[in-house]
C-alpha cells in the first residue's frame, strides 16, 4: 500500500489509554426512576392529568373556604342563582353556594378514591404476595378464592352493603363505602402482585439472595417488592377513578353520600332536578368536575404504563 | 376440554352459592325490622307479616327454605308490591334491561375494538388521535352524565328523539349508546395496545415475508390475536353493563330491572333486593363461563395449558 | 459466477426521539447463485435490519434507506412498490426467522399458514394447496404431515416448528433463502439438523442463502463467503476459507477466538470481547472498533480505514495493512 502524504508515521503508533479515553462518547447511563419520570414528563397528556390531580387536590382542601360561604348554609331568598360573581357556580334549590359544595363533594370523592385505592394496595400486595410467596397448593387455593371473591358482581355488593349500613335518611358512611368497595376491589391487585412475585421469585438476584440464607419474607420486602412497583403503581392510579367512578355511581343513586354532605356524585344527582326547568349548571358543573377527576387519572395512569414499559425503552 | 368445563361448572356454582349466602347474611342482618316504616300497626298485623315471610323461625331454618325454594326457582314473594312477586317482577323487567344491554353491547362491539385496531394502525396519524379522544371522553365521561347531556342535548333541545320512557326502538337509542360508550372506550383502548403488540410480533413479520396482501395481514393475522384481550374482559363488560342499567333506567325512565332493583332498595324491599341481586349475579356467572368458553374455542393455546393443570 | 443479489453501499437509518440511528452505513457485497453467504456479527452490528430491508420489512417509519441499492436480478428492490414486493416476498425471496417459537401465529393452524403462502403465488385452489402444504412438510422431514397440518403451532416442538418455517418458506422454490439466526433458539443437536436441512434443500432447488448468525461454528460449515459486519459497517469480507485461516481484521480474529473448538487445550480458556459495540445515535468518525481493540493506533480513532485487499475475493478495514503500520509493527518486534 502506498503512504499517503496526509498521514504521517507518528498516527501509526499505538494507541495508549488516554488517547482511547478522550473522546469516549458514551450517553450517560439512565437510571431507572428519574428515566420514567424523564420519560412521563414528555407525555404531556399524562403531564396534564398530574396537573389537574395536583389543582384539584389543592382545591379540594382549600376550596371550601375560598368565597365564604359554608357548604351546608341554606338561603331560601337565593334558591337556583345561576353562576355569578358572588356564587361562582351558582347555587341549588336549597340556596346552598354550589362552588364551596362542589369542593366539598370532590374532598370527598378524592378521599374516597384515595383511601379505596390505598386499601386495595394494601391487602392486594400482602395476599399476593403472600400467595406467590407460598407453596403450589397454598397459593392454588388462594386464588381460587379469589376468584370467587372477584366473581362476586362488585357493585351489587357495594350496593347491598350500603343498604345494610345505612340507617333510614342518613345515607351511607365514607367508611362503609370504602369498606364495601375494597371487598373485592383488593383482587386485581393481588393477581397483578402474586405473577410478579412468580415470575421475581425466579429470577437470579432472589436466588442469589436466597442462597445467602435470607428468608422469604426479607425476599418479598426487599427484591421483589421494589421491583413490581412499577405496575403497581399503574394499578394504583387506575383503581383510584375507578373507586371515585363507583362512589358518583352510588351517590348519583341516591345510595351513597346523603346531604347535607356531598360528593360530587351526590351533588349531580341533586342538580338533576334542575335539568329540566333550565338550570343545567346544576348538573354539568359536578359532572364536568367528575370526568376531569376520571380524565386526570385515566391518562395519568395510562401515561406511568407506558413510561414503566421496558419495551419502549431505549 | 370436559374435565376443564365441569371444573369451571363447579366453580361458578360455588360463586353463585357465594353470593346467595352472602346475601342473605347481608339482609338478615340489616338493624331494625323490615316492617318499621309501615307505621304503627296492631300486633297481630304484624305477627302475620312476620309468618308469612318466615321471619319468626330461626335464620338456619329461614336458609334452609330460601336456598329450597331458589333450587325451584322461586324468590318469594315482594316485601312491599302486595300483587306482584319477586319472579313477577324480574319477568316484567329483565326483558327490558336485556334489550337494553344487549343493543349497548352490540355497538360497543362494532365499534370498540375498530376504533382501537384503526388506531394502532395509524399510530401517532389523526386516526390515532380521533380514536383515541372518543375513547377518553367515554372512559372520563361516567354513563349517567353522558345519559344526562344526551337527553338534554338530543332530545330536549333538538328533540329528535324521545326524552324518556319506554315503547318504541327510538327509547331505545340514546340509553343504549349512553351504556354503550364506556364498554366502547374500554375495548378500543385495549385493542388498541393489544394490536400494537401483536403488531411488533415475530408472526406478522412471517406473514408479511409470505408476501400476503396488507388486509390479509392484518385481518387474519394481526386482528385475530388482538381481539383476545378484548373477548377476555366481555364478562366484566356485561358487569359494568349491569350497573350502568341501574343509573341509565333511573335517567331515562325505563321500566327495567335495573329500575326496579333500585326502587327496591329505597323501599327496602328486601326479598326483592335479594331476589334480584341473586339474578343478577347468577346472569353475571353465565355469562363469565360462556366467555371462557369461547374464548377457549377462539384461542388454541388455552385448551392444551388448561387441560395440563 | 451469476449473481442473484448485489448490495451496494447500502445504508439504513432509524428515526427515534433521540435522533437519528444509523444502523447500516453503506455496505456492498453480492450473493452468486447456489453460493451461501455468512454475515457474522454480535447483536446490533446491523446484520438483521441488512436482512430486513431485503425483503423491505422494515417499519417505515421509523426506519428509512438512506443511500445505495440492492439488485435483486438485476433490480433495484429499493425502487419495488409494496406491490411488486409482494410478488417477491414468499416467493422469490424467501426468509426464516430466529425464534420458531414467536414465528408462527399461534392462533392458526399450521397447515393454512404454509396453504397461505402457496395459494398467493402457486395460483393453486384450496384443495390442490393443501395437499401441497402436506408435500412441503413431508420435505422438511416433519413425521406425519397429513395429522400435522391441522395442528396449531403449540403444539410443535422449537425444532419442528422451524421445520414448518423452512417449509413455509420453500413453497415456491425461492432463489434467495435469508436465514436471520436460524438456529439460535433450538438446542445444539436440533441446530445440526435444522442446518443441514437447509443444506440439503439448498442442492435440491438452487438457491441461494444467506445466513445471519453470530456463531462462527455454524458458518465455517455452511457457507461459502463471510461479511463480518461491526457497527453497521463491513469489516472484512472473503471466502471462508480464507477467513479462518487468515483473518485480517483484529474484530474477526477476535471472533475466532470466541469460537469454542475441539482441539483447544483444557486449561485454555474462551475469549471474550470486552466492552461494547459503538452508540449508533453519533457514529465514531473513525474505526468502530477502535475502543475495544488491542491493536489501535492513534490514526484509528478519527480516520476510517480505506479496503485493503488480501486477494480478489478478501479484503479487510484496518490500519495495521497500511504500509506505515507495517514497517512500524516490524520495526518494533
Amino acid at each position: 500500500m502506498k503512504a499517503d502524504s496526509q498521514f504521517s508515521k507518528e498516527m501509526f503508533q499505538k494507541a495508549t489509554q488516554e488517547d482511547r479515553n478522550a473522546e469516549k462518547i458514551r450517553r450517560p447511563s439512565i437510571k431507572y426512576w428519574p428515566d420514567v419520570w424523564r420519560r412521563l414528563k414528555q407525555n404531556k397528556l399524562a403531564m396534564t392529568g398530574l396537573i389537574i390531580i395536583v389543582l384539584m387536590g389543592i382545591m379540594s382542601v382549600i376550596g371550601i373556604y375560598i368565597n365564604g360561604f359554608d357548604y351546608r348554609q341554606q338561603d331560601y331568598s337565593l334558591i337556583n342563582i345561576h353562576p355569578n360573581s358572588i356564587h361562582w357556580f351558582g347555587t341549588d334549590d336549597l340556596g346552598r353556594d354550589l362552588f364551596t359544595r362542589t369542593w366539598f363533594g370532590a374532598r370527598y370523592s378524592l378521599l374516597i378514591g384515595i383511601l379505596a385505592a390505598a386499601i386495595d394496595f394494601l391487602i392486594g400486595v400482602l395476599y399476593g404476595g403472600i400467595a406467590g410467596m407460598a407453596t403450589r397448593k397454598v397459593d392454588a387455593i388462594m386464588m381460587r378464592i379469589a376468584e370467587v371473591i372477584y366473581s362476586i358482581p362488585y357493585m351489587l355488593i357495594v350496593i347491598l352493603l350500603s343498604v345494610v349500613f345505612s340507617t333510614q335518611g342518613s345515607g351511607t358512611s365514607l367508611f362503609v363505602l370504602i369498606l364495601a368497595m375494597s371487598l373485592t376491589g383488593w383482587v386485581p391487585m393481588a393477581i397483578l402482585v402474586r405473577g410478579q412475585v412468580l415470575q421475581l421469585k425466579e429470577s437470579e438476584y432472589s436466588l442469589a439472595s436466597e442462597s445467602l440464607g435470607a428468608t422469604k419474607g426479607w425476599i418479598l420486602l426487599k427484591h421483589i417488592i421494589p421491583n413490581t412497583l412499577g405496575p403497581i403503581l399503574v394499578n394504583v392510579t387506575l383503581t383510584i377513578p375507578r373507586a371515585i367512578f363507583a362512589e358518583a355511581t352510588l351517590s348519583f343513586l341516591g345510595l351513597g353520600i346523603q346531604p347535607p354532605k356531598a360528593s360530587l356524585g351526590s351533588l349531580a344527582n341533586e342538580g338533576l332536578a334542575g335539568l329540566p326547568v333550565g338550570n343545567a349548571y346544576q348538573v354539568l358543573i359536578p359532572a364536568l368536575f367528575i370526568s376531569l377527576i376520571m380524565f386526570a387519572f385515566n391518562v395519568l395512569g395510562d401515561g406511568l404504563r407506558d413510561a414503566l414499559d421496558p419495551r419502549l425503552r431505549k | 376440554m370436559k374435565k376443564y368445563l365441569l371444573k369451571r361448572l363447579g366453580m361458578s356454582l360455588v360463586t353463585l352459592w357465594a353470593v346467595v349466602t352472602i346475601t342473605f347474611i347481608l339482609m338478615h342482618s340489616v338493624p331494625g325490622n323490615p316492617f318499621a316504616q309501615e307505621g304503627k300497626m296492631p300486633k297481630a298485623v304484624y305477627d302475620n307479616l312476620q309468618a308469612k315471610y318466615g321471619l319468626d323461625k330461626p335464620y338456619t331454618e329461614q336458609y334452609a327454605i330460601y336456598l329450597k325454594n331458589l333450587l325451584k326457582g322461586d324468590f318469594g314473594d315482594s316485601m312491599k308490591s302486595r300483587v306482584e312477586t319477586v319472579n313477577d317482577m324480574i319477568e316484567r323487567g329483565f326483558p327490558v334491561s336485556a334489550r337494553l344491554g344487549l343493543q349497548a353491547l352490540v355497538i360497543a362491539l362494532c365499534f370498540g375494538p375498530a376504533l382501537g385496531a384503526l388506531a394502532a394502525l395509524y399510530q401517532n396519524k389523526i386516526p390515532d388521535y380521533i380514536s383515541m379522544i372518543i375513547a377518553i371522553i367515554g372512559i372520563s365521561v361516567p354513563s349517567f352524565i353522558m345519559g344526562t347531556i344526551l337527553i338534554q342535548f338530543l332530545a330536549r333541545n333538538v328533540g329528535w328523539l324521545p326524552i324518556a320512557g319506554w315503547g318504541t326502538w327510538q327509547h331505545t337509542l340514546l340509553p343504549s349508546f349512553a351504556m354503550a360508550l364506556m364498554p366502547m372506550a374500554t375495548m378500543a383502548r385495549l385493542m388498541r395496545s393489544s394490536m400494537l403488540e401483536v403488531l411488533g410480533q415475530d408472526y406478522i413479520k412471517t406473514a408479511k415475508s409470505k408476501g400476503i396482501t396488507k388486509p390479509a395481514v392484518i385481518l387474519k393475522h394481526a386482528v385475530r390475536n388482538a381481539i383476545l384481550p378484548v373477548i377476555s374482559i366481555l364478562g366484566t363488560t356485561i358487569s359494568n353493563l349491569i350497573v350502568g342499567s341501574f343509573v341509565i333506567e333511573k335517567i331515562f325512565g325505563i321500566p327495567g330491572l335495573g329500575r326496579f332493583f333500585v326502587q327496591s332498595i329505597y323501599n327496602r324491599d328486601y326479598t326483592l333486593i335479594m331476589g334480584t341481586t341473586i339474578f343478577y349475579a347468577a346472569i353475571l356467572i353465565i355469562m363469565l363461563l360462556l366467555v371462557d368458553i369461547a374464548y377457549m374455542l377462539i384461542d388454541p393455546r388455552i385448551k392444551l395449558t388448561k387441560e395440563g393443570r | 459466477m451469476e449473481k442473484v443479489l448485489e448490495i451496494k453501499e447500502l445504508a439504513v437509518s432509524f428515526k427515534t426521539f433521540f435522533g437519528e440511528v444509523e444502523a447500516v452505513r453503506g455496505i456492498s457485497f453480492d450473493v452468486g447463485r447456489k453460493e451461501t453467504v455468512a454475515i457474522v456479527g454480535e447483536s446490533g452490528c446491523g446484520k438483521s435490519v441488512t436482512a430486513n430491508s431485503i425483503m423491505q420489512l422494515l417499519p417505515m417509519p421509523p426506519a428509512f434507506y438512506k443511500g445505495g441499492q440492492i439488485l435483486f436480478n438485476g433490480q433495484d428492490i429499493i425502487k419495488k412498490t409494496e406491490k411488486e414486493m409482494q410478488d417477491i416476498r414468499g416467493n422469490k425471496i424467501s426468509m426464516v426467522f430466529q425464534d420458531p417459537m414467536t414465528s408462527l401465529n399461534p392462533t392458526m393452524r399450521v397447515g393454512k399458514q404454509i396453504v397461505e403462502g402457496i395459494i398467493k403465488h402457486q395460483h393453486l385452489n384450496r384443495e390442490e394447496a393443501e395437499k401441497k402444504a402436506i408435500e412441503m412438510l413431508d420435505l422438511v422431514s416433519v413425521p406425519q404431515p397429513e395429522k400435522r397440518v391441522k395442528q396449531f403451532p403449540h403444539e410443535f416442538s422449537g425444532g419442528m416448528r422451524q421445520r414448518v418455517m423452512i417449509a413455509l418458506a420453500m413453497v415456491s422454490n425461492p432463489q434467495l433463502l435469508i436465514a436471520d439466526e436460524p438456529t439460535t433458539a433450538l438446542d445444539v443437536t436440533v441446530q445440526a439438523q435444522i442446518l443441514e436441512l437447509m443444506k440439503e434443500l439448498q442442492d435440491k432447488m438452487d438457491m441461494s442463502i444467506i445466513l445471519i448468525t453470530h456463531d462462527l461454528g455454524i458458518v465455517a460449515d455452511m457457507s461459502d463467503k463471510v461479511v463480518v459486519m461491526y457497527a453497521g459497517q463491513i469489516l472484512e469480507q472473503g471466502l471462508t476459507d480464507e477467513i479462518f485461516a487468515n483473518p485480517s481484521h483484529p474484530y474477526t480474529r477476535k471472533l475466532l477466538a470466541s469460537v469454542p473448538r475441539l482441539d483447544m487445550d483444557r486449561n485454555e480458556s474462551l475469549h471474550s470481547i470486552e466492552g461494547t459495540p459503538p452508540d449508533l445515535y453519533i457514529p465514531p468518525k473513525g474505526c468502530p472498533f477502535y475502543d475495544r481493540c488491542d491493536n489501535a493506533m492513534k490514526i484509528c480513532k478519527d480516520h476510517m480505514p480505506d479496503k485493503s485487499h488480501h486477494s480478489n475475493s478478501h479484503y479487510s478495514h484496518c490500519w495495521l495493512h497500511h504500509e506505515l503500520a507495517k514497517s512500524d509493527t516490524e520495526g518494533s518486534k
